[in-house]
This record gives C-alpha cells, sequence and structure tokens, in this order.
C-alpha cells in the first residue's frame, strides 16, 4: 500500500500544481502581462482536450482489439485541422465576431437567434456529452484500482465509487473556482485553458515515456518492435473499408461538433492568426500520441497474461516490469487527459445550460424580467456553477447507473455519432444561406431520433430495447429494424448507424430549408454568417426611441458589473459626442451593447433582454437591401460605376473640347489683334508721310497739294470705315445691338440697296438682273440691317467679279416656307480654300484691288445671326454666289 | 524580377499567395485520398497487407501532411497575411 500512499499524495500534489497554474495565469491576465498565456503553442495545446482518457488508455486497448482501426480518431481531427482554411477559419471569424459562446449559441444565432433550437441542442448536447463524462470517471477510477492491485485490473472494488465521487467532486470544483470566476465578455478562461496547456504536456510526455520504455527497454529498437507487431495477433491489415472511411468522417465531424471542442477552439480563440500555426501542429501532436499506441499493445498482448484489459495497458506494462516511477508517470498522464475534458466539457456544457435554459426561464419567471432590481450577475454565476455541478453530477449518475461495465468503452463512438448530427446544420449555416430554422430543427431531430433508435438504444442491450425489435424490427416491420435499415443486413451496426442519420438528417434539413421561408432576422444572420469575411460589422438594429437609457445602464451594470458597465455607456456616450455618462439609446448603441451581454449571457439571452426594454427589433430597409439580392446589388454597383465613369469621360471630353475652343479664341483674339494693328498701320503711314510732306516741302503746286490732301482725306476715310465696321462687329458680337423692327418690301428693299451700292460708279459697272415678279414679298424684320447685308453683297460683287461685262444676278424663291435670296454673279468664284474663311473677319480674297479691310462678310454674318437667318456661299453656280435665308417669322403672306 | 516597377512585383506577390492559398486548400483533400488508399487493401486471408508496412505507410503520409502544412503555415506568415494580424 506504500506506492498507493505515494499515488495519491503525488496525484495532490499535481491537482494542487494544476491550481497554481491556472490561479497564476488568471492573475498575469489580469494584470495585464498575459501576452505569452496567448500564445499559437497554448492554444494548440488546448485543442488536445480532443484526446481525452478513452484515446490515452483506450487506444491501446482499442489497436490490441482491432489493429490500426484506432487511427482513424486521430485522422479526422487531422484532415479538419489541416483544412483550416475550409472550415475552421470561418468558424472562429464567426465566433469572435458574433460572440459566439458555445455551439448551441452558434447555431441559434445563425438559425435568426432561436432559443428554442439553442435548448434542442444545449439537451442533445449534455445527452451526448454525460456519458462521455462518466467514461473519464471510469478510466480515473479504474487507474487508481490497477494501481491498489496490480495483479487484478478488471475486478472492480468497493472503493471505486468513492473515489468516482471524490474525483468528480475536484473536477466540479476546480470548473467552478477558474470557470466562473468572473463574467467574461469574451467568455475566455485564461487559468482553465494554461491548465489545460500543461496537462496536455503531461500526456504526450507519459505517453512518450512508456513508448520510449516500451520500444528500446523492453524491445529491441524499431525493427524488432515491427517484427514483434508483425508476428502478434494483429500484425494483418484486417479492418473492413466501411469502417476505415466512416470512423474518419465520424472523428472529423465529433472535433467540429463536439460542444468542448467548439469551446477551445472557436471560444477561447483570441487570435485567429493561432489557428495557422495549430493547422500543422496539433496534426503533428496527435501523430506523435498515436504512434507508440501499437508497439504498447503488442508488447502489453506478449507480457501479460492472457485475459487482461488492455485498455490499461499504459499503466499495467510498466508496473509488470516493476517500473513504478514511469508508471506513476503514466497515471497522471491518464488523469490528464480524462480531468481536461471533464473540466472543458463541464464548462461549455454549463455555459450552454445557463446561457439558454436557466437563465431564460429565470427572466420569464421573475416578473418585470430585466428591469427589477437585483443582480443578474450573480442569478449568471450561480445558474453556471450549479450547472458545472449538475453536468458533472450527472456524469457520475450515469457512472453509477451503468456500473462501470465495459458498456462504457464502446459509448464514445456513440457520443461522437450523437454529437456529429449538428454537422449538418452547421456546416449548412455558415455556407449557405438558404438554411432556415425549421430546415434545422427537422434535420437534428431526425439525426438524433435515428441516432438513439439505431445506435443509443440497441447499445444499451435488452434493457432500453427488446432484443426481438432489434432482430426482427417494430412491429415486425423488417424495413424498420434498428440495426437494418430497408431490410439490408450485414452492414456493420455503426456505419449503419452513422451512415442513415447524417444522410436522413441532412437531406431532411435542406428539404425543409428548400420549401420554408426564413424570417428577416434570420436572413439577416444568414447573410452575415455566410459572408462573414465580406461584411463583419452590421448587426439588425434596434429601433430604440423609446428606450430609457436608464434601463438599460440598470440591467448592464447588473449583467457586466457596475464598474464595466458604466466603463462602456461612457465610452458610448464619448463617441456620440453627448456629455455626461448615458449615451442616446440609438441602434449602433444597442447593438454594442447586445454584443457585450452576448459574452456573458449568451446570443439569444442578450437579444431576449434588450427585447425586453427596447420592445422590439427593426429591420431597416438597408438591411433588407443586403439580404433581398445581393447578386443585384453587385449589379447596380456595378452599373453605377459604368455611369459614373461614363459620365466622367463625358465631362472630360466637354472639358477638352472646352479648352480647345479656349485655345482657339485666344488664338483667334491674336491674330485679330495683329490684323487690326496692320489694317490701321496702313493708313496711317500714308496719312503722316502725305501730311509731312504738305508740311515741309514749301514749294508745291495746287495740283499736289489737292493730290496729297485728296490722299489724306481718302485714308481718313478708310480709317474711319474700319472703326465704323469695327464698332458695328463688336456691337454685333456681343449681341448688344438693338433691333429695329418695321415692315417692308423686298422688292423695294432690293432696289434702295442696289441703288446705294452702286452710288458713285457708272451703270455699266455691274449689270443687275432682277426678276421683280418673286420679290413682291413682304418682310418684317429689321429693314435697315439687312439692307446693308444686301449692300454688302453688291457692292463685293461689284468690286471683286472679274469677268469682262460683270453681271449680278438677283433670285428671289420660296423654299420650305422660308424666303431665300441668291446674288450670283459671273466671276470666276471664289476658290474652295478661301470659300472656308471667307466669313472671317479680316479675310480677304485675291487680289487687293479694293480698299476693303475684310469685316463686310463678317458684319453679314453678324448681322444675319441676329435677325435669326443666316448668309452662306453657294458653290457651283458658275460665279461668287451668296444664299441670305430670311428667317420665318421675317416674310409675310406674298400680296 | 526586382527590377520591375513596383506594382508589378506586389500583383506577382499577390498571385503567388493566391496559389499559396490553393496549394492549402488542398492539402487535406490530398490527405484524404492518401488514407484512403486503404481502402484498396484486401482483408482476405492470405492477402493481408502486413501491419508494419501499414503503419509505415500511414505515418509516411501523416508525416508528410504535417511537415507540407507547417512549411505552407509559415510562408502564408512571410507572404504578410492581410487578414490575419501577426503577433510579432
Amino acid at each position: 500500500m506504500g506506492t498507493l500512499n505515494i499515488l495519491v499524495s503525488v496525484c495532490l500534489i499535481y491537482v494542487a500544481f494544476l491550481f497554481l497554474v491556472a490561479f497564476a495565469a488568471e492573475r498575469a491576465a489580469m494584470r495585464g502581462n498575459g501576452g505569452w498565456l496567448r500564445s499559437p503553442l497554448v492554444y494548440t495545446l488546448s485543442l488536445s482536450i480532443y484526446c481525452t482518457a478513452w484515446t490515452f488508455y483506450g487506444a491501446v486497448g482499442y489497436a490490441a482489439r482491432s489493429g490500426l482501426e484506432y487511427l482513424t480518431i486521430y485522422i479526422g481531427p487531422t484532415l479538419v485541422m489541416l483544412g483550416w482554411w475550409w472550415i475552421l477559419r470561418k468558424l472562429v471569424r464567426i465566433g469572435r465576431t458574433q460572440r459566439v459562446t458555445s455551439i448551441a449559441d452558434m447555431i441559434s444565432s445563425r438559425y435568426g437567434k432561436s432559443n428554442l433550437l439553442a435548448v434542442g441542442v444545449t439537451i442533445l448536447a449534455v445527452i451526448g456529452t454525460t456519458p462521455y463524462i462518466a467514461l473519464q470517471l471510469q478510466s480515473v477510477t479504474v487507474s487508481f484500482e490497477v494501481f491498489s492491485d496490480a495483479y487484478d485490473a478488471t475486478m472492480p472494488s468497493g472503493g471505486q465509487e468513492s473515489n468516482a465521487l471524490l474525483v468528480a467532486a475536484g473536477l466540479a470544483l476546480f470548473t467552478i473556482v477558474f470557470g466562473t470566476r468572473n463574467l467574461d465578455v469574451n467568455e475566455r478562461h485564461h487559468g482553465v485553458v494554461m491548465a489545460i496547456a500543461v496537462e496536455a504536456v503531461v500526456k504526450l510526455f507519459a505517453l512518450l515515456a512508456v513508448g520510449v520504455f516500451v520500444v528500446w527497454g523492453i524491445g529491441g529498437g524499431v525493427s524488432d518492435i515491427l517484427q514483434r507487431i508483425d508476428t502478434s495477433k494483429i500484425g494483418t491489415w484486417q479492418i473492413e473499408g466501411d469502417r476505415w472511411a466512416t470512423l474518419i468522417f465520424l472523428s472529423a465531424a465529433a472535433f467540429l461538433c463536439l460542444p468542448r471542442m467548439f469551446q477551445v477552439m472557436v471560444v477561447e480563440n483570441d487570435n485567429e492568426d493561432h489557428l495557422r500555426t495549430a493547422s500543422w501542429a496539433f496534426p503533428a501532436y496527435l501523430m506523435v500520441m498515436s504512434l507508440f499506441v501499437v508497439p504498447i499493445a503488442v508488447v502489453g498482448l506478449d507480457l501479460l497474461p492472457a485475459g487482461s484489459n488492455p485498455d490499461f495497458f499504459v499503466l499495467t506494462v510498466p508496473l509488470a516490469t516493476g517500473n513504478d516511477t514511469l508508471a506513476m508517470l503514466s497515471f497522471l498522464g491518464g488523469f490528464s487527459s480524462a480531468t481536461s475534458m471533464v473540466i472543458v466539457a463541464a464548462l461549455a456544457l454549463s455555459t450552454m445550460v445557463s446561457n439558454h435554459i436557466v437563465m431564460p426561464i429565470w427572466l420569464n419567471t421573475s416578473l418585470g424580467g430585466a428591469t427589477v432590481s437585483g443582480d443578474v450577475r450573480n442569478v449568471v454565476l450561480l445558474s453556471r456553477r450549479i450547472s458545472i455541478a449538475a453536468v458533472v453530477t450527472l456524469g457520475y449518475l450515469y457512472y453509477r447507473i451503468s456500473g462501470g461495465g465495459t458498456a462504457l468503452a464502446s459509448i464514445g463512438l456513440i457520443s461522437f455519432a450523437g454529437v456529429a448530427q449538428f454537422l449538418p446544420v452547421l456546416i449548412g449555416g455558415i455556407f449557405w444561406r438558404g438554411a432556415t430554422r425549421p430546415g434545422a430543427f427537422s434535420g437534428l431531430t431526425v439525426g438524433f431520433v435515428i441516432w438513439a433508435y439505431t445506435l443509443l438504444l440497441p447499445s444499451f442491450g435488452g434493457g432500453l430495447i427488446s432484443d426481438s425489435l432489434v432482430a426482427n424490427g417494430p412491429f415486425g416491420i423488417g424495413w424498420l429494424r434498428p440495426q437494418a435499415f430497408f431490410g439490408i443486413t450485414g452492414m456493420d451496426p455503426l456505419v449503419h448507424a452513422v451512415f442513415w442519420s447524417i444522410l436522413l438528417n441532412a437531406m431532411t434539413f435542406f428539404a425543409v430549408s428548400l420549401i420554408g421561408f426564413p424570417s428577416p432576422v434570420e436572413r439577416l444572420q444568414g447573410a452575415q454568417f455566410v459572408n462573414v469575411f465580406d461584411h463583419s460589422t452590421t448587426l439588425q438594429g434596434w429601433s430604440g426611441d423609446m428606450v430609457q437609457s436608464e434601463d438599460l445602464m440598470i440591467m448592464a451594470q447588473r449583467i457586466l458589473g457596475a464598474r464595466e458597465a458604466q466603463a462602456l455607456f461612457e465610452r458610448e456616450a464619448k463617441r456620440q459626442g453627448v456629455t455626461g455618462v448615458l449615451p442616446e439609446p440609438s441602434p449602433e448603441f444597442l447593438q454594442v451593447l447586445e454584443r457585450e451581454l452576448s459574452g456573458s449571457v449568451g446570443v439569444a439571452t442578450a437579444h431576449a433582454m434588450v427585447e425586453q426594454i427596447v420592445g422590439g427589433t427593426s429591420v431597416s430597409v438597408e438591411d433588407l437591401m443586403a439580404v433581398a439580392d445581393e447578386t443585384a446589388q453587385i449589379m447596380e454597383h456595378s452599373s453605377q460605376l459604368e455611369a459614373k465613369s461614363q459620365e466622367l469621360s463625358r465631362t472630360a471630353r466637354q472639358l477638352r473640347q472646352a479648352n480647345e475652343k479656349l485655345t482657339q479664341i485666344s488664338e483667334q483674339k491674336d491674330a485679330f489683334l495683329s490684323q487690326v494693328s496692320h489694317e490701321l498701320r496702313t493708313p496711317m503711314t500714308s496719312i503722316r508721310a502725305f501730311s509731312e510732306i504738305l508740311r515741309d516741302t514749301e514749294k508745291l503746286s495746287a495740283a499736289e497739294q489737292t493730290k496729297y490732301s485728296t490722299i489724306i482725306h481718302d485714308e481718313a476715310l478708310r480709317l474711319t470705315r474700319l472703326l465704323d465696321d469695327l464698332l458695328d462687329l463688336s456691337v454685333l458680337e456681343n449681341g448688344q445691338v438693338s433691333l429695329n423692327v418695321q415692315t417692308g418690301k423686298l422688292e423695294a428693299l432690293l432696289d434702295h440697296a442696289v441703288a446705294t451700292a452702286l452710288t458713285g460708279s457708272g451703270s455699266d459697272s455691274l449689270r443687275v438682273l432682277r426678276q421683280r415678279g418673286e420679290e413682291r414679298i413682304a418682310l418684317r424684320t429689321d429693314l435697315d440691317r439687312l439692307s446693308q447685308v444686301f449692300i454688302n453683297l453688291i457692292g463685293n460683287a461689284q468690286k471683286y467679279c472679274d469677268a469682262e461685262h460683270p453681271e449680278l444676278r438677283i433670285d428671289v424663291e420660296m423654299s420650305d416656307g422660308r424666303v431665300v435670296v441668291d446674288f450670283i454673279d459671273n466671276g470666276s468664284g471664289i476658290s474652295k480654300e478661301d470659300q472656308a474663311v471667307v466669313f472671317e473677319k479680316f479675310a480677304r480674297v485675291g487680289v487687293q484691288r479694293a480698299s476693303g479691310a475684310g469685316l463686310g462678310l463678317a458684319i453679314c454674318r453678324e448681322i444675319m445671326t441676329r435677325l435669326g437667318g443666316s448668309v452662306s456661299y453657294l458653290p457651283g453656280q458658275g460665279g461668287a454666289a451668296f444664299r441670305v435665308s430670311l428667317p420665318d417669322d421675317g416674310k409675310m403672306v406674298p400680296q | 524580377m526586382n527590377e520591375r516597377p513596383k506594382r508589378v512585383f506586389l500583383e506577382r506577390q499577390n498571385y503567388r499567395r493566391r496559389r499559396l492559398i490553393d496549394f492549402i486548400r488542398m492539402v487535406p483533400v490530398f490527405g484524404a485520398i492518401l488514407w484512403a488508399v486503404p481502402l484498396l487493401w484486401s482483408t482476405e486471408e492470405g492477402r493481408q497487407v502486413a501491419t508494419s508496412d501499414a503503419i509505415v505507410f500511414i505515418f509516411f503520409v501523416w508525416f508528410a501532411l504535417v511537415g507540407v502544412g507547417c512549411v505552407l503555415a509559415r510562408a502564408l506568415r512571410d507572404g504578410n497575411d492581410g487578414s490575419a494580424r501577426t503577433q510579432d
């Protein structure tokens, strides 16, 4: 019994050490220097709670019975971890952005924050996990027994149950102390995580030590051990393909869905980047954990008498070879495996039970709901503690009732198959926006009923479900036999159960989701979950007009604690720019508050509490838009972009045109100025020269004097005319001209124009041909200005017509209701290049025979524009031809 | 390559990162296929695979997957992951 006493004291020291580690970690975290607590290594080690006592002790037993089949339990999680980019990354991101506190919280949050669904998931998780906790308690007590009586490992003795009770109580205490120290808004427990990381190292070290001892201490090295393996009864590959594939799938699914795995992987994660390291480090851990299992099993089978329980070879092999220290280490490894699993499982389950069952009931039963006085914090903590105690007690009771027999050993896979029912709902929820709450609910129900019917109940033997039912089906219906659906026999019961439960679960989930229509909140949450990498920010809003901030403050203080709540409210008030402590109950603030609260009491409860005070949620038009049709949004967005870019290019084109015009105008202005100065200088030079001659030359004859004076006079006239023209043009161009509208006849107007233009020249200088019959049209316009145009055109013909007998034909016709007057001479016309510029200022065509300044046609054009008509060159008429179109309203009915 | 304009270099880096993620996505697929190989092994008496050979194969696959996963995970950090926050 001396060994046993040492064992007990080592065990107590170890437990004390764990308490110390957890306590130190909590203190370091509270002081804010707990950075090292949250390293990728600690995260990876915390995942090792996957390796429970069932895998620590049981794997060897499993290997001794079924060869390499135990590897499937590790291969599934390895594939999930290596495939982190597919699923885990998304789960962790969603868990962080939505402040998810458990897998039940996750599922309920995804499906419209439905508490009913959360309750369902919680109950199922408890059903699936309780036997597992019982299994851990059994392993600890049996390993105690093994130690106390090294020669009879299988026989239970009287002290076993009290041992189990002690262990259960110790674990509950540890979980309560470090799992419910405070209501952490992040639901993270530094002490617990640190303790299980230490335990992960211990169990790995213990198993490695036993393995190394077996391979190099008992065996003769690697090749010898491999030889022993091949000659043993598990020396050949005997695993059926269906079990191999199904078990890999099952362990992968369970790894994602086990409440305790979800707790360490998603809830306790505080840096997404840790996942990157764990993606390869945890598979490495699993590989090392499973490396020495077969050697230990084979050596145990060789070494120990037939009939020894292979489940405890890890312990009995060192004991049988008299290696007590190694056996002690091995015991601590198993103890670590069991305790860390129970602690985290109890923590995860208690969070679920407290948030989804106890708190809603308490909120409903206490009159006045969330606003009554009293500290909700204490209620939450108390309900957590009671839940932890209840979960562990449940495990203990299960252990007592089941008798701790071999039935427990097989419960591991049954439990896996149970929690794997969450998989379709979980994966569908984060990848498929069409998944709905009724779909999730019915899928889960179908999956669990089939699981219970085909796997759980038959596992109890003849107790709960009769053998005849298993053999013949209910009411003799062979198609419904629990282990042979559709009458197809011969399938492995586990494979059969997993296949049908998961398949029918997924199909029901899918089909019901297809026909249903989700509520707005559900659709919003669906979009949030599925597109978590696109927009991780918005939640649906509260309509907070009628909310009293004081009420919210009272509620928040009771859940978060007075100091934290006040800090939160003050921060929000500052952000809103409100003086004082109470912020406006804006939808944004209510969102923040709900999220903070959900860290403590879960999403569904926090939602319900805020709802009690606020009265209702509002789904804004924007929110609906976000859900309604993403494709339409994207299309709208891209078409908006397209329109904008078109608009931009249009504007750019306009700007370019404007710029060109400005440049052109500037050039024109420069050219105009230089031309004006040139035009002014020529007559000025003549005037100056001849006036100097008149002044300085003394003996000028009268004829000469007259001649020079005439030149001066002519040049002065030309200057005056030029200036008049310039002035006229400037007035016309600026639009300052005032029209003097009169009524008159075209015939008279032309008579006047011809007479004026030809004044002072011989009657033979230009012969004017007219059609007086056509000219009898009454006009209503500025007759003076029109006559100015006519005079100019006739004058041009007189000046520039180079024919021997110059003729000008004036044609008048009505075209399209407009009066058109053509002036056509019989000269050589205007060349094509000159036609383009003939209306420009200072444009003069051909030889400078005449004294014009080149402004005449420019003025004509301006006048006609002002009058609403036009003047243009008419090519192809034999000579120079100009067409004057009179404005519409310029003519009156022909008389 | 380094003489190229910076923008082109960045594009190339981005491209590399995408392919790296493709690789990361495919690792579990390769793993699943390799570990499905035992399905092809016969369980008939006399034609069975020796357990030691099976151990060597399965653990070799395991070791290779962990090694590749490690290299890829580290490469992803060196590639300056924009979405994940690295600590150091």
